[in-house]
């Protein structure tokens, strides 16, 4: 789960990460009574969007008068602002943070990720901030400080300040960046976040280190312990239908292709769009109803996957395991009673009780296509595809 | 032979007495597992499915001699159910359970390194379908009759696709020695690695397929281990070649996140390596095969 910037800041704050005055509006008069609660002479206002890289795409604005506030404020409220990390359809801006601006000296990155490889917690630095960390790994990689954190014990004093230190910080910012560190580690422990952010981390002309962004992910698996995270999450940030399939415990991606899929099981789902691809089609979502292919799962699948007007074939393929196929198919039946398909279905079973199974199907007179193996389930939802979307052009 | 479970394998059920562990520890007693127990706290000394209920892993090893469990607890007690069967001397488990929060798997993964590499436990899982060496033993919630007894080695992430290629190769007639599922986390017991190195060593495996997916280095790292170790011929399958940068598909290790996870990405390491790419996912039981008969 992702949280916005204010969020983080909030959380890091308590952490002993030093931030700058601000705080949050829903409305040009909020951005402007900000100001004056902020004081001073400059501004910044930034929309509170789920995705980084937010300068270019419009989201961040330095403002000097009242005036400048409630322009930015007007413009970025209820605007789509769409970066290279939000995909094409963009994200929605609902809430301002107007925070007090600083003149900036120096420019470092901080992260704090799960690593794969080590297994453990891994701390990434650079003194060439601002930029994203991909970037930096491509043109400075030598920049690059890691820490790697030993789980038993949690990150020691001794691993920040060689961190600092190999920064070149002067000594005066020596142990407020250790503090900043050390704070960042604590909150991503003891939070249960995947990844903590501060980019950039910036050493202020008057002496200060401040995190001038940031970002947090949690664990999604271990949100049932932390009801305050679990709090924070926005809604209006998620794609509406990936929302609703997972409130219905369905697992959704939502793609640009034509063909909805509906399949049991992640890998089996990610080889039956790649096996879509290969027949020339393209995939219009991942969808993994899960191990129960039950007839209220299988409906609700139907409608999820209808909501999406490019699609123009649904694709089901079911492993059943310890399902049995015949139990599946009655689902796949009583699922098409109950929701009106306006495309083509093409339907695969595979595995126990297979024979039964089909049997139910075509007995049931439903006008569904059915294949027999993956390829083609793949070639049948492909074709079935082309012939409706050439129908649909036609009249 | 097989690796990790045959026919003589002492198995415990962790969560044992719940809804799901008494459905599937059933399904592998009917299909010929050994299992002697099982754990679950509070249930000492009473009896289920005709077996003994402990109230502790070690006096379920201490009585039953077990080296090998089972663990279908719910994702918030998973990870100390973990240690547990590690501390009390069990050789081999796997974790059914899907959703343990990473940190619990980064302690776990901690943990399990205090004991010597000869007595630490082999874990697989979490978050897969399990283990099963045909004809002799199943820990998971497969279905045990799509597999049937033969030459090759199985190691993958997924349970369903896991068994699609299992069913091809069958429909060909084509059996496995061991099918092991090391699950769709992002911090897992074991890795394709360990287990390739078991196939190598197992002399009924002639040929050993590995099914990946987006996500994570140990798809590259297997590839490596292959080139530089291996005899055996080793086939390969990534899943998630429309999957989009960013986004995580079902599993929670499923997502590319860096640099060389991307499936075609991971196939070109595959390839480079000297592995047989499966070049679709309708394709395992011919590429298998064909591989079968240049080995025999």
């Amino acid at each position: 789960m992702d949280i916005h910037e204010y969020q983080a800041k909030d959380i890091l704050k308590g952490f002993g990460v030093q931030t700058l005055p601000g705080g949050l509006a829903y409305s040009p008069e909020q951005a402007v009574y900000r100001t004056s609660e902020i004081g001073g002479e400059k501004w910044v206002v930034k929309a509170q969007i789920h995705s980084g890289a937010r300068g270019k795409a419009g989201g961040i604005k330095v403002c000097s008068t009242h005036e400048e506030v409630s322009e930015a404020a007007e413009d970025m409220l209820g605007k789509r602002l769409v970066t290279h990390q939000t995909g094409p359809q963009g994200k929605i801006v609902g809430r301002l943070y107007v925070e007090s601006a600083c003149d900036i000296d120096r420019e470092i990155y901080l992260g704090f990720v799960l690593d794969r490889t080590s297994e453990r917690v891994m701390v990434v630095c650079s003194g060439e901030g601002g930029m994203e960390i991909e970037e930096i790994a491509r043109v400075r990689p030598e920049s690059i400080l890691r820490q790697s954190v030993e789980p038993a014990v949690g990150m020691q004093e001794f691993q920040a300040r060689e961190i600092a230190f190999g920064l070149g910080l002067s000594k005066a910012l020596v142990s407020q960046a250790v503090t900043t560190i050390l704070g960042c580690y604590r909150a991503l422990r003891d939070l249960d976040a995947t990844m903590v952010e501060i980019n950039p981390l910036v050493v202020t002309k008057d002496g200060r280190l401040l995190a001038l962004d940031a970002k947090m992910a949690f664990d999604d698996n271990a949100l049932f312990r932390r009801p305050n995270i679990a709090e924070l999450r926005d809604k209006s940030q998620e794609d509406p239908r990936e929302m609703q399939a997972a409130d219905r415990g369905l697992s959704y991606v939502g793609l640009e292709g034509n063909i909805g899929c509906i399949i049991n099981g992640a890998g089996l789902a990610m080889a039956t769009m790649d096996m879509i691809k290969h027949e020339g089609g393209e995939p219009a979502n991942f969808l993994d109803i899960g191990g129960g292919a039950s007839p209220e799962r299988v409906a609700k699948a139907f409608r999820l996957v209808q909501m999406d007007a490019n699609v123009h074939a649904i694709l089901v393929n079911i492993f059943a395991g310890i399902n049995r196929c015949d139990w599946v198919a009655e689902g796949v039946v009583q699922a098409m009673q109950k929701v009106q398909l306006n495309v083509p279905l093409v339907v695969r079973l595979a595995g126990t009780r297979v024979e039964e199974g089909r049997k139910i199907l075509k007995d049931s007179n439903m006008p569904l296509i059915m294949a027999d193996t993956l390829a083609d389930a793949a070639k049948k939802s492909v074709a079935a595809w082309k012939e409706h979307a050439a129908k649909k052009k036609a009249g | 032979m097989s690796i990790l479970l045959d026919e003589k394998t002492k198995v415990i059920v962790q969560g044992f007495t719940g809804n799901i562990g008494t459905f599937h520890a059933q399904e592998m007693i009917d299909y010929g597992t050994n299992v002697v127990g099982g754990v679950t706290p509070g249930k000492g000394g009473t009896k289920h499915l005709d077996r003994p209920v402990f109230h502790t892993v070690k006096d379920a090893v201490r009585a039953t001699g077990a080296t090998a469990s089972i663990i279908f607890v719910p994702p918030p007690f998973a990870a100390d159910s973990i240690m547990e069967a590690a501390d009390a001397g069990i050789k081999y488990c796997v974790c059914i359970t899907d959703g343990i929060p990473s940190h619990d798997m980064i302690r776990v993964k901690r943990y399990m390194r205090r004991y010597k590499a000869e007595d630490r436990m082999c874990l697989t899982g979490p978050n897969c379908a399990g283990t099963i060496s045909p004809g002799k033993g199943m820990m998971g919630i497969m279905p045990g009759h799509i597999y049937m007894q033969g030459p090759v080695g199985i190691v993958g992430r997924s349970g369903t696709l896991g068994y699609e290629a299992a069913s091809q190769m069958k429909a060909l007639g084509i059996g496995v020695t061991t099918s092991v599922g090391i699950g769709g986390d992002p911090i897992n017991g074991s890795s394709f690695r360990d287990h390739l190195e078991r196939f190598e060593a197992d002399p009924d495996t002639k040929v050993v397929v590995i099914i990946g997916e987006i996500g994570g280095p140990q798809e590259a790292e297997a590839a490596m281990y292959a080139k530089e170790h291996m005899k055996k011929p080793v086939l390969g399958y990534i899943a998630g070649l429309t999957a989009p940068k960013g986004r995580r598909m079902g599993h929670a290790g499923a997502i590319i996140s860096a640099f060389g996870e991307s499936a075609a990405e991971k196939v070109e390491i595959l390839k480079e390596c000297g592995v047989t790419v499966v070049p679709t996912p309708a394709d395992f039981g011919v590429t298998v095969s064909k591989i079968l008969e240049k080995v025999k």
